[in-house]
């Protein structure tokens, strides 16, 4: 803007989005009050709110690539860059600490009094848990698979190899992509249902929320896909891939954590479906 | 300040020789599109104005109410919202006072003043940087805020338990936030906070980077002014706390709505494991409050007494022991649920070992004013008042700190007049001292000392005489959040309530002092406090230029300067 600017920090002019952003999740969340008690226009005001943040989310990146071609990213902002990535991921780390507590609650204290538990874990009215060693082990080898294909194609761009980038990237978000269907299926075909005890409660927000993660990621290498045919990202300039990657590596641990705790240990001692 | 107020030497020119740095965007650009850290400070501190205003006013029926015992006006109140007045009706109406009134004071009066408004403003100019680090990540975080205060508003208007409105508490404690009232104004009221909050994690991320990653050349972690060590701090309490809230009271929707269990004993759930969430986010919110005073108060005590402040290495590090500690003491708040001993034992332990930190601070405000020459301008008086307030809001923490004496004042107006001497005088003090301190800065105007000084008395006479006297109705027995009482309470409620009238008079006299600054206040001075104000933003001119810092200062190590001073080449 000034232009006696005389150091490398990125000075923005004015920008319409973060209004529009802010007042899509104010309709967002208006519009789930709204579908929750089956009030008027509910799906209007919900459908505006995710067309609203979908906007807002898709010209605030774009802005962002065209920034960085048009040489804003200095290397301080591409540091700036980078701690705001990983403060970022940080508190989505505490995000799902709350699912993982509620999580160790529930099963290090099963309820007595309840009926549907009665004190045991997994309770008494689950009568059989997702075998955990069928297809949630292949999901759990399907993203650590994932973790080096999206490190096949980091080193790929590093050493200037384009054609390395994409494929890694296609075999990356495929198998983020065939990851989804074995949630879907699996969700689809599990002995226990979402609500009326804590097990079903647990299980599904967390690894719901896991899965949503998934896809966000999925979405975030896709760009990067795209990217990488538009000619975007060289040796030395690639953050929007590494922050892909960063995020993927994060869902890839959360879901280890979950395996472990949720479908392992969670389920020990119960009949396997 | 930091260390060196000796050897601060700040080499920049002034930011208004460049006209084209003094570019303003039209007027819907400059305050719906900024990207400007002291715009989107200044919408901060007026919207954190307007909603204490709201918080203030809903505590003015609060204490009406309370005034004498037996249900005065809680019907007409009713009446007003649309709604029929009784019995339920009347109860359900005070508490959705009391939740409006928390969330309000906590989520968009505190907090928003303290870290959106002062934060915006000086961390950029305390560090020498010429923004914050996402200047468009700053302006969502604001619009983000608004969008969370016009959630908790729109819930008045819809059913909620047995009347209007989201009376659950700030708290939200289920099964009163779940099964116990199933009407759309409690989903507004959580996802006003969902809002709210999303707005402060990105907000904590933008302070963290600006904080480490913008610092001028030169200003080392060990140089950076206190307050914005108060905000590192802070930023990383949001940043690690805010995320739990947001799982815990998304278990609250899904249980309302989606038919989950997580705190329905039916269903195998846990309501205490909420308040193990809720108070893992909770406490460390109570320091997120705090911590920005205690940097604002360190600031101010030094400039006023000139000399650095005493121990300013111990006075940074004691914050992020506070900040550390404030992780592991959160179910103090949960004595009476039926922990085990032994746990109680830990947090009451836990807890008191918060009072070394602390009282390092306190002490070390006291040793910067001895043999200071000290100045009583107004910041400095409402610093000295916060030490002072604070100081009993900490010694009653230290009383309830214990499981056993919380087991009998738990829940009782002790309570109530322990948190409202650490927030209402605490963080308000620091937060109005913060403000005389930094508006003639901000507006280029001085407001009158008078005013300032009258603000000053009466509010602290006011505030005083509603909180003092609920240190023993909690002693005797009176129950929060009832809104009747039996007669033997009657005059230290009535005592309150007439305080409450003095301290809504004592902010008349602030908006009058606001007004005459702005149409009539002398110009203000780069720097009007003298040689004690030794932080970089009294380098800049009053207001400092819309863009300041475009050659950025370089702050010399004290070797350095003590070299030139002696006449010795510096080695850079």
């Amino acid at each position: 803007m000034a232009g006696a600017k005389n150091h490398d920090y990125h000075i923005l002019a004015p920008d319409i989005w973060p209004l529009i952003g802010a007042a899509s999740a104010l309709t967002f969340t208006s519009g789930m009050v709204l579908f929750m008690h089956d009030m008027a226009s509910a799906k209007l005001v919900l459908g505006l709110g995710i067309a609203g943040l979908i906007a807002t989310f898709f010209s605030w990146f774009s802005n962002i690539i065209k920034e960085a071609h048009a040489g804003d990213h200095t290397p301080v902002v591409q540091l700036h860059l980078r701690y705001g990535m990983i403060l970022f991921i940080a508190s989505e780390v505490m995000f799902f600490v709350g699912w993982f507590w509620s999580w160790f609650d529930f099963a290090l204290f099963p309820n007595q009094l309840s009926e549907v538990v009665a004190g045991q874990w997994p309770p008494k009215a689950i009568e059989a848990v997702m075998d955990p060693f069928a297809l949630p082990l292949l999901n759990t080898l399907i993203l650590l698979c994932s973790g080096t294909t999206v490190t096949w194609a980091h080193h790929s761009l590093i050493h200037g190899d384009r054609d390395g980038l994409k494929k890694g990237l296609w075999a990356t978000i495929a198998l983020g992509v065939l990851f989804s269907a074995i949630q879907a299926y699996e969700y689809a075909h599990a002995p226990f249902g979402f609500g009326g005890n804590t097990y079903g409660s647990a299980f599904y927000m967390a690894t719901g929320f896991h899965g949503f993660h998934v896809l966000v990621g999925t979405i975030f290498l896709t760009v990067c896909l795209v990217r990488a045919y538009k000619g975007h990202f060289t040796p030395r300039q690639h953050f929007g891939f590494e922050a892909a990657a960063w995020y993927w590596h994060f869902v890839d641990v959360v879901w280890l954590f979950l395996f472990v705790v949720v479908y392992v240990w969670g389920g020990w001692g119960a009949a396997y479906h | 300040m930091a260390t060196t107020a000796d050897t601060f030497q700040a080499h920049q020119e002034h930011g208004r020789a460049h006209h084209d740095a003094d570019h303003k965007p039209g007027f819907f650009a400059r305050w719906f599109m900024s990207t400007n850290h002291k715009d989107i400070g200044t919408l901060y501190l007026i919207f954190a104005i307007t909603a204490g205003i709201v918080g203030g006013a809903i505590s003015g029926i609060m204490r009406a109410e309370l005034a004498a015992p037996g249900i005065q006006y809680l019907g007409w109140w009713v009446q007003l919202m649309g709604g029929e007045a009784n019995f339920d009706a009347n109860l359900h109406m005070w508490n959705v006072l009391i939740t409006a009134h928390g969330l309000i004071m906590v989520f968009f009066m505190v907090m928003p003043a303290m870290i959106g408004g002062f934060g915006n403003w000086f961390v950029p100019l305390m560090i020498g940087a010429p923004d914050m680090a996402f200047p468009r990540m700053n302006n969502i975080s604001f619009w983000l805020t608004v969008a969370g205060f016009t959630s908790l508003m729109l819930s008045t208007f819809v059913p909620g338990g047995t009347g209007q409105g989201a009376g659950i508490g700030w708290t939200a404690y289920a099964p009163l936030s779940t099964s116990g009232s199933t009407g759309p104004a409690v989903d507004f009221a959580i996802f006003s906070l969902h809002l709210a909050g999303a707005g402060s994690i990105l907000g904590a991320i933008n302070f963290i980077t600006t904080i480490f990653n913008m610092r001028a050349p030169g200003m080392t972690l060990h140089k950076m002014p206190l307050f914005v060590w108060s905000m590192l701090v802070t930023a990383f309490l949001l940043l690690l706390a805010l995320p739990v809230l947001a799982a815990a009271i998304t278990m609250l929707i899904t249980d309302r709505n989606f038919g989950t269990t997580f705190f329905d004993a039916g269903g195998g759930g846990d309501p205490i494991l909420y308040q193990h969430l809720f108070w893992f986010f909770g406490h460390p919110e109570v320091y997120i409050m705090i911590l920005p005073g205690f940097g604002m108060v360190s600031q101010i005590v030094a400039t006023f007494s000139r000399k650095p402040v005493f121990g300013y290495l111990g006075m940074a590090y004691a914050m992020v022991a506070i900040g550390v500690v404030g992780f592991v003491v959160w179910a103090h708040h949960m004595y009476t649920v039926g922990l085990d001993v032994n746990t109680k034992m830990y947090f009451t332990a836990a807890t008191m070992v918060i009072a070394v930190p602390t009282g390092v601070k306190i002490f070390s405000w006291i040793a910067t004013m001895w043999g200071g020459s000290i100045e009583f301008k107004s910041p400095m008086v409402w610093a000295i008042g916060m030490i002072f307030l604070f100081t009993v809001g900490g010694v009653t923490g230290v009383y309830l700190a214990n499981g056993g004496i919380d087991d009998v004042v738990h829940d009782t107006y002790f309570v109530v007049a322990h948190f409202h001497y650490v927030l209402s005088m605490g963080a308000v003090f620091s937060l109005f001292a913060a403000f005389y301190y930094w508006f003639p800065k901000m507006s280029g105007r001085m407001h009158s000392e008078l005013l300032s000084h009258l603000h000053f008395w009466v509010f602290f006479v006011g505030v005083n005489l509603i909180f003092f006297p609920m240190h023993f109705l909690g002693l005797q027995g009176m129950p929060r959040r009832y809104p009747d009482y039996t007669p033997a309470y009657t005059e230290f409620n009535h005592l309150a309530t007439v305080g409450y009238m003095i301290m809504a008079a004592s902010m008349a006299i602030f908006f009058v002092n606001v007004l005459y600054a702005l149409l009539a206040g002398k110009k203000a001075p780069d720097n009007p406090w003298g040689p004690g104000a030794t932080t970089l933003e009294w380098t800049l001119s009053s207001p400092p230029p819309y863009h300041q810092f475009e050659t950025l200062p370089v702050i010399e190590d004290n070797k350095a300067a003590h070299d030139r001073e002696h006449g010795r080449p510096s080695h850079a």
